[in-house]
C-alpha cells in the first residue's frame, strides 16, 4: 500500500445525534499534498480528529502510514504532526519552549534536540522571537511556530487543518510557500484542510470535496475542473428574478447547462460562453429581465463544488454560520 | 512506567512555569495570605479571651488556619488553568502525541504540591516575624505543611475535574465561590470548634478543611494528641485518592467525547 493515508467508510455521530461524518473514504499518496475542501462545518476537522487518533469512528477504519489509527493510535501518534485549527500552543511560554516541550514530549533529548528547535525556528523565520513568550507573536507568527511544532519531531505525514484561516493575505502567501516548500521533502505527506477554493486549487496535487459529512468528489484540481466542460457565465440582476422565471427561460435553450440562480446571481454552462451569451441576454430582455453585469469565466473549483455539493460554496459556509 | 513519572513532570514543569509568568496571581498569592493573617489576626486578636477558646494566642491560632486556607483557595481555582488549556487547543496536541494521558492530570497535581509547599512555607515565616508560637516544632510544621498539600491536591484534583466536565467559566466560579467560603468557615479556621454551634460541629467533622486544620494546629501543640492527627491525616489521604480518581475519570471522559 502506497498511500500514507487511507480511510474507509469512516462514520461519526456525535452527542445529540449531529451525524459529523456519514461515510467518508479517502486515500492520499506518499509524498503529496492533499486537499481536503468543504465549508465550515463540512466534517474536515473531525476527519483530521480521527487521522490524528483524537477522536474515534463510529465505524469504518483507517491507516496513516500504513498504521491502523483505531487499532494502534499510539505508533500513528509517532509518526504524525499536527496542526490543529485551535493552535494549541502554550501562549504563556517561549517560541522555543513550546519546540522543547514538544521535542520532549517524544523522546528526544539533548542538543540534537535543541538543534533541531534552533533550526526550525531558523527555517520558519521565527528564530528572533525564540525567547519572547508566545502571547506577544502576531498571527502569522503563531501560525508558524504551530508548524514548526508540528515538525519538531519529524513526522511522516503532517496534518494542516486551516493553516491560513484568520491571517491576513500577506501572512497567508507565506504560508502557502512555507507548505510548497514541505510538499514532498523527505517524503513528507501533508493532509492540508482548508475553506479557501484557491488555497486547494494552490497547494494540493490531489483534493476532495467534502460537504455535509460526505465526500462528493476527488480527483486533482485539473480533473476536477476538467470535467466540466466549457465555459461559466455568471450574471447579476438588476433585480431578483420572480417565481423561478429566468430559470425557466435559460433552462430551455440547447445551448446552456446547468443553470442555477440564487438570489440576483444567475449560474450556467455553455461549451462557449462568448457566442452564446448574446443568446441569453435576448432571450431575458424579451421576457423583460434586466441584467447588470455579466462574465464569462474558464472553470473553477468554485463551480466543481457547485456541481457536486449543488449550491455555492460561499453560500454553503454562511449556511452554516448561522 | 518511567515514562508516566518522566512526563508528569515535564508537565509539571510547564504548569510551574505557566504560574510564574503571570504576575497577578503571584501577587495575589503572596498578598492575600499577608492580608488574612495581618487583618484577621488584629480584628479577632480578643476573640480568645472568650471562655473555652482553647488557645492563648489568635495568631498562634490563625497561623495554621491561613496555611491551610490558602492552600484551598489557590486550588480551589486551579481548574481555570486546565479549562484554557482545554480552550486553546493544549490538552488535544499532548493528546495527538504519544504523552502520557494521565501525565497531564498527574502533572497538575504535583504542582498543587509544590505550590502549596511554598506558600506554606511562607505564611509560616511570615507568622513567625509576627510573633506566632509553635511549640511543637519542626514535627508539627511538617504535619502542618503534608495535610495542606493533601488538601490542595484533593481539592485541586476535584476543580479541575469540574473544570474537565463542565468546561464553563461561569460554572467554575460559581462552584468556587459556592464551595470555598463555606468550607472554610463551616471549619476552625477562624474560630475554634468548641465555640462553633452544634450543627456547625457536627459539619465540620466531615469537613476535609477542618480535618486538615485539626490536624495541623493539633501537631504545633506542646504535647501533641496524635490520636487526634492520624485519623484526619489518613481521612485526607482518601479525600485526595477519591478526588484524583475522579479527574482522572473526568480527563477520561473529556477524550471520549472529541
Amino acid at each position: 500500500m502506497d498511500s500514507a493515508i487511507e480511510a474507509r467508510t469512516l462514520v461519526k455521530t456525535y452527542k445529540g445525534g449531529v451525524r459529523a461524518l456519514d461515510g467518508v473514504s479517502l486515500s492520499a499518496a506518499s509524498g503529496t499534498v492533499f486537499g481536503l475542501l468543504g465549508p465550515n462545518g463540512a466534517g474536515k476537522s473531525t476527519i483530521v480528529k480521527i487521522l490524528t487518533t483524537l477522536s474515534r469512528p463510529d465505524s469504518g477504519e483507517a491507516w496513516v502510514a500504513g498504521i491502523n489509527v483505531v487499532r494502534d493510535p499510539g505508533k500513528v501518534r509517532r509518526v504524525i504532526g499536527v496542526v490543529a485549527q485551535n493552535s494549541g500552543l502554550d501562549v504563556n511560554a517561549t517560541g522555543r519552549e513550546n519546540l522543547i516541550l514538544q521535542g520532549r514530549l517524544y523522546g528526544m533529548r539533548g542538543p540534537a534536540m535543541r538543534r533541531r528547535a534552533d533550526e526550525l525556528l531558523e527555517r520558519l523565520g521565527v528564530a528572533d522571537a525564540a525567547n519572547r513568550i508566545v502571547r506577544t507573536y502576531s498571527g502569522g507568527m503563531k501560525r508558524k511556530l504551530d508548524v514548526a511544532v508540528g515538525l519538531m519531531q519529524k513526522p511522516k505525514v503532517l496534518f494542516l487543518d486551516e493553516p491560513t484561516t484568520g491571517l491576513d493575505p500577506e501572512a497567508r502567501v507565506d504560508m502557502w510557500a512555507e507548505v510548497s516548500r514541505l510538499a514532498g521533502q523527505e517524503g513528507l505527506t501533508i493532509l492540508l484542510t482548508t475553506h479557501y477554493l484557491e488555497e486547494a486549487d494552490h497547494l494540493a496535487q490531489r483534493l476532495a470535496i467534502v460537504d455535509k459529512g460526505r465526500v462528493v468528489a476527488e480527483g486533482t484540481p485539473d480533473e476536477l475542473k476538467g470535467e466540466l466542460r466549457g465555459d461559466t457565465i455568471t450574471m447579476l440582476l438588476e433585480e431578483r428574478s420572480l417565481d423561478g422565471l429566468v430559470h425557466r427561460i435559460l433552462k430551455n435553450m440547447p445551448s446552456v447547462r446547468e443553470v442555477a440562480v440564487e438570489d440576483k446571481t444567475v449560474r450556467a454552462r455553455a461549451d462557449v460562453g462568448a457566442s452564446a451569451l448574446p443568446i441569453m441576454l435576448a432571450a431575458l430582455e424579451a421576457e423583460g429581465v434586466r441584467v447588470a453585469s455579466v462574465t464569462v469565466s474558464r472553470p473553477s473549483l468554485d463551480d466543481v463544488y457547485l456541481r457536486y455539493a449543488g449550491r455555492a460554496f460561499s453560500e454553503a459556509d454562511q449556511e452554516l454560520k448561522k | 512506567m518511567t515514562k508516566v513519572i518522566v512526563h508528569s513532570l515535564y508537565m509539571t514543569q510547564r504548569n510551574l512555569m505557566n504560574l510564574l509568568r503571570q504576575p497577578a496571581w503571584i501577587f495575589i498569592s503572596l498578598v492575600q495570605p499577608v492580608v488574612w493573617l495581618l487583618l484577621y489576626g488584629q480584628l479577632f486578636r480578643r476573640i480568645v479571651e472568650i471562655p473555652g477558646f482553647g488557645a492563648g494566642s489568635y495568631i498562634d491560632f490563625l497561623t495554621p488556619g491561613v496555611v491551610v486556607m490558602t492552600a484551598l483557595f489557590s486550588a480551589g481555582w486551579s481548574g481555570m488553568s486546565i479549562m484554557d488549556d482545554i480552550r486553546r487547543g493544549v490538552v488535544d496536541r499532548f493528546l495527538v502525541a504519544p504523552t502520557n494521558r494521565g501525565s497531564v492530570i498527574w502533572g497538575r497535581l504535583i504542582e498543587f504540591s509544590l505550590t502549596a509547599v511554598v506558600q506554606s512555607t511562607i505564611i509560616i515565616v511570615l507568622g513567625f516575624i509576627i510573633g506566632a508560637q509553635f511549640p511543637g516544632g519542626f514535627p508539627g510544621l511538617l504535619v502542618l505543611v503534608v495535610a495542606a498539600i493533601l488538601l490542595g491536591v484533593g481539592i485541586g484534583a476535584l476543580s479541575n475535574a469540574i473544570a474537565i466536565l463542565s468546561r464553563r467559566e461561569e460554572t467554575m466560579v460559581a462552584a468556587s465561590n459556592f464551595v470555598l467560603l463555606p468550607l472554610t468557615f463551616l471549619s476552625s479556621v477562624f474560630m475554634s470548634q468548641a465555640l462553633m454551634p452544634d450543627w456547625m460541629q457536627a459539619i465540620a467533622r466531615y469537613n476535609p478543611v477542618n480535618w486538615a486544620v485539626v490536624s495541623g494546629r493539633e501537631a504545633l501543640t506542646a504535647n501533641p494528641d496524635w490520636g487526634v492527627v492520624w485519623p484526619r491525616m489518613l481521612a485526607l489521604v482518601g479525600f485526595v485518592m477519591l478526588c484524583g480518581w475522579l479527574a482522572v475519570r473526568a480527563f477520561r471522559m473529556y477524550q471520549r467525547s472529541i
